[in-house]
């Protein structure tokens, strides 16, 4: 097996008083795409600095690309594309120029740096913009900008820091898309998100992080299954039949079910899967009890993310 | 994937000078981007020149005698260095709050080349400006008196200071939070300027207010290209004004050897 293409080990990161890493840990094989996923101030953004060589840990170890981040940086930096949590372009320069100049930067020549950039500013839906001056953007049009300057080089490990925040949808399925393109071309990425939906499309697997550290870890189908059980969920058309309906649910699942009054559910633990929902259909069929809706449902990210790090997570507008 | 890799030392220094060009040609980028704006940058001393030499001027005493407007331009030259500091740190500053400093920082560029292309920037950008000062000066009576070659020491002087400023500009730049913080430099630029020997002779303030405004940096390299130029206005008693080429040259180098190693340290800083 090749070495992880990020590797962090016990890093550690505290800015006076905040502890903002505690020992975090992390590894992304190559190729794969890594979910980072916590609420606000969990240390994401500290972890991303510290592993693209902006910011130094105070303790601990990390290497990308095979390149140990504090003792060969340029290397990490040659190997690695950057799209920070904020848009970081030149707002003063057209679209196309801030490209080009990135393009150099990169140490293309300046033929190459152009006709990356005119192919850049195309595919990401920029080309009617790419001579005006970036202060003139959208929101959208300027983290779309950013994101094509991260992705000058197709990195070999590539960082994505909140990427979608503030796009619109179509923009954000434009991003998963590219995303999803340059992981089929070998490149592995290390995503941040504060979007369940996100990590659950994009990731292979998802650390979710809080207070610093990893509390959790997984594919996200693993760490649904960390919740327990798939379980069989009823909404009833009247409140007062939501006895009933919970005497029949709990008799046919074998189990003890729980009643939420506001929505009118009756949900319990599907023992045996279909087979639980089966019964519960039959059970409240014969009983004449007006149903309706009645369905198998898995724990959402949203519920893992909340059972795991106490908050709810933001969902997507 | 890319160049970099265990570079030969020839090598990195070619990245390195490339590196720092594109740097410096971004801001040629953003002056021909924003003609407007660079233009008045260029024409706001021109202002000053016309302000204080036609306004002010009739009502000036010259030290010594001799036409005030002989005597206000190196001032002006000089002012115009010294205003060249918010240039910088505004630069610095809005690059830092936009990102944009941390993301040349994750490129694989030369470490030196941001501040490198920078210094080269505003350099160019000074030499443009006193060049516009220049053929004002001349077009409102003033002219160099003791030849070519100290009126190319002068305008060396004059640059020498505004590099030295550079350094300053980038440390004040990247320490402040924002471009924002700017309000707070002109505050004290304003009266670094005006407490010198640019509009007025310092023996005409009172006592210890003179003194500060004789040893005022900008008063050196003031006094020095009054002297260089054969304007009227310079020499007197002091220690300050006997030795004011010394002085113009003294002050900028103190300047770029307090600056210039905390500049690199604050950079330094940003990755603590
Ligand atoms: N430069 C800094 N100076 C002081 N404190 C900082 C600095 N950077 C981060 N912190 C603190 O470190 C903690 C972790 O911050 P970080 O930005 O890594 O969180 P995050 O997970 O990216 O949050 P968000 O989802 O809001 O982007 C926070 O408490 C934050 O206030
Ligand atoms: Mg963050």
């Amino acid at each position: 097996m090749s070495p992880p293409a990020v590797l962090a080990e016990e890093l550690s990161k505290s800015f006076r008083t905040v502890q903002a890493l505690d020992r975090f840990d992390l590894a992304v094989p190559a190729g794969t795409v890594c979910g980072l996923l916590g609420p606000n101030g969990a240390g994401k953004t500290t972890a991303v600095r510290i592993l693209t060589t902006l910011l130094r840990a105070d303790a601990g170890r990390a290497a990308v690309a095979g390149f140990d981040v504090a003792r060969e940086p340029t290397r990490v930096r040659a190997s690695i594309g950057l799209v920070g949590q904020h848009a970081a372009v030149d707002e003063a320069l057209t679209g196309r120029q801030n490209l080009e100049m990135f393009g150099r930067l990169h140490h293309l020549g300046r033929r190459p740096a152009r006709s990356r950039a005119s192919e850049l500013l195309e595919r990401f839906g920029l080309a009617d913009a790419a001579g005006r001056a970036v202060s003139t953007y959208s929101g959208g049009m300027r983290r779309r900008l950013d994101l094509a300057a991260g992705l000058i080089l197709a990195p070999a490990v590539l960082f994505l820091d909140e990427p979608t925040t503030g796009l619109d949808p179509a923009a954000r399925l434009d991003v998963w898309q590219a995303v999803r393109r340059l992981v089929a071309d070998g490149t592995t990425v290390l995503l941040t998100t504060q979007y369940l939906d996100e990590a659950d499309q994009l990731a292979s697997r998802v650390c979710v992080v809080a207070g610093g550290h990893v509390v959790a870890e997984g594919t996200p189908q693993q760490l649904k299954a960390r919740l327990g059980a798939d379980r069989v969920e009823a909404v009833v058309r009247r409140t007062e039949d939501l006895g009933t309906a919970s005497a029949l649910v709990g008799g046919a699942a074998a189990a003890e079910p729980e009643v939420d009054v506001a929505t009118r559910r009756v949900r319990v633990p599907a023992r045996s899967g279909v087979a639980t929902l089966a019964a519960v259909l039959e059970a409240l069929g014969r009983s004449g009890v007006e149903v309706e809706d009645v369905g198998l449902r898995r724990p959402t990210l949203d519920e893992v993310f909340v059972s795991l790090t106490g908050r709810p997570a933001q969902v997507a507008a | 994937m890319s160049t970099v890799t265990a570079a030969a030392p020839r090598a990195r220094l070619r990245w390195a000078l490339s590196d720092a060009y594109v740097i410096t040609r971004r801001d040629v980028q953003h002056w021909a981007n924003q003609p407007v704006a660079f233009a008045v940058g260029l024409l706001f001393p021109v202002l000053m020149v016309l302000m204080f030499g036609y306004v002010f001027g009739g009502a000036m005493v010259v030290p010594g005698g001799g036409s005030y407007r002989e005597f206000l331009l190196p001032g002006l030259f000089a002012l115009t260095m010294a205003f060249g500091l918010e240039v910088t740190m505004i630069s610095v500053a809005t690059d830092a709050a936009r990102g944009v400093t941390d993301r040349f920082r994750s490129l694989p560029m030369h470490p030196a080349a941001v501040v490198v292309g920078r210094s080269a920037a505003d350099m160019l950008n000074a030499a443009l400006g006193l060049a516009v000062m220049l053929g004002c000066g001349l077009l409102v009576g003033w002219e160099p008196h003791r030849g070519a070659l100290r009126a190319l020491a002068a305008v060396a002087l004059l640059l020498l200071l505004r590099w030295a400023l550079v350094w300053v500009g980038v440390y004040l730049g990247l320490l402040a939070k924002g471009p924002e913080s700017i309000v707070t430099v002109q505050i004290l630029v304003w009266p670094v300027g005006f407490l010198s020997s640019t509009f007025v002779d310092p023996s005409t303030m009172p006592g210890w207010l003179g003194a500060l405004a004789e040893w005022n940096p900008l008063s050196a390299t003031v006094a020095a290209c009054r002297e260089l130029f054969g304007n009227p206005g310079f020499g007197g008693t002091s220690f300050a004004a006997e030795h004011a080429v010394e002085l113009a040259l003294a002050w900028p180098a103190l300047l770029v050897a307090v600056f210039l190693p905390l500049s690199v340290a604050r950079f330094r800083k940003l990755s603590s």
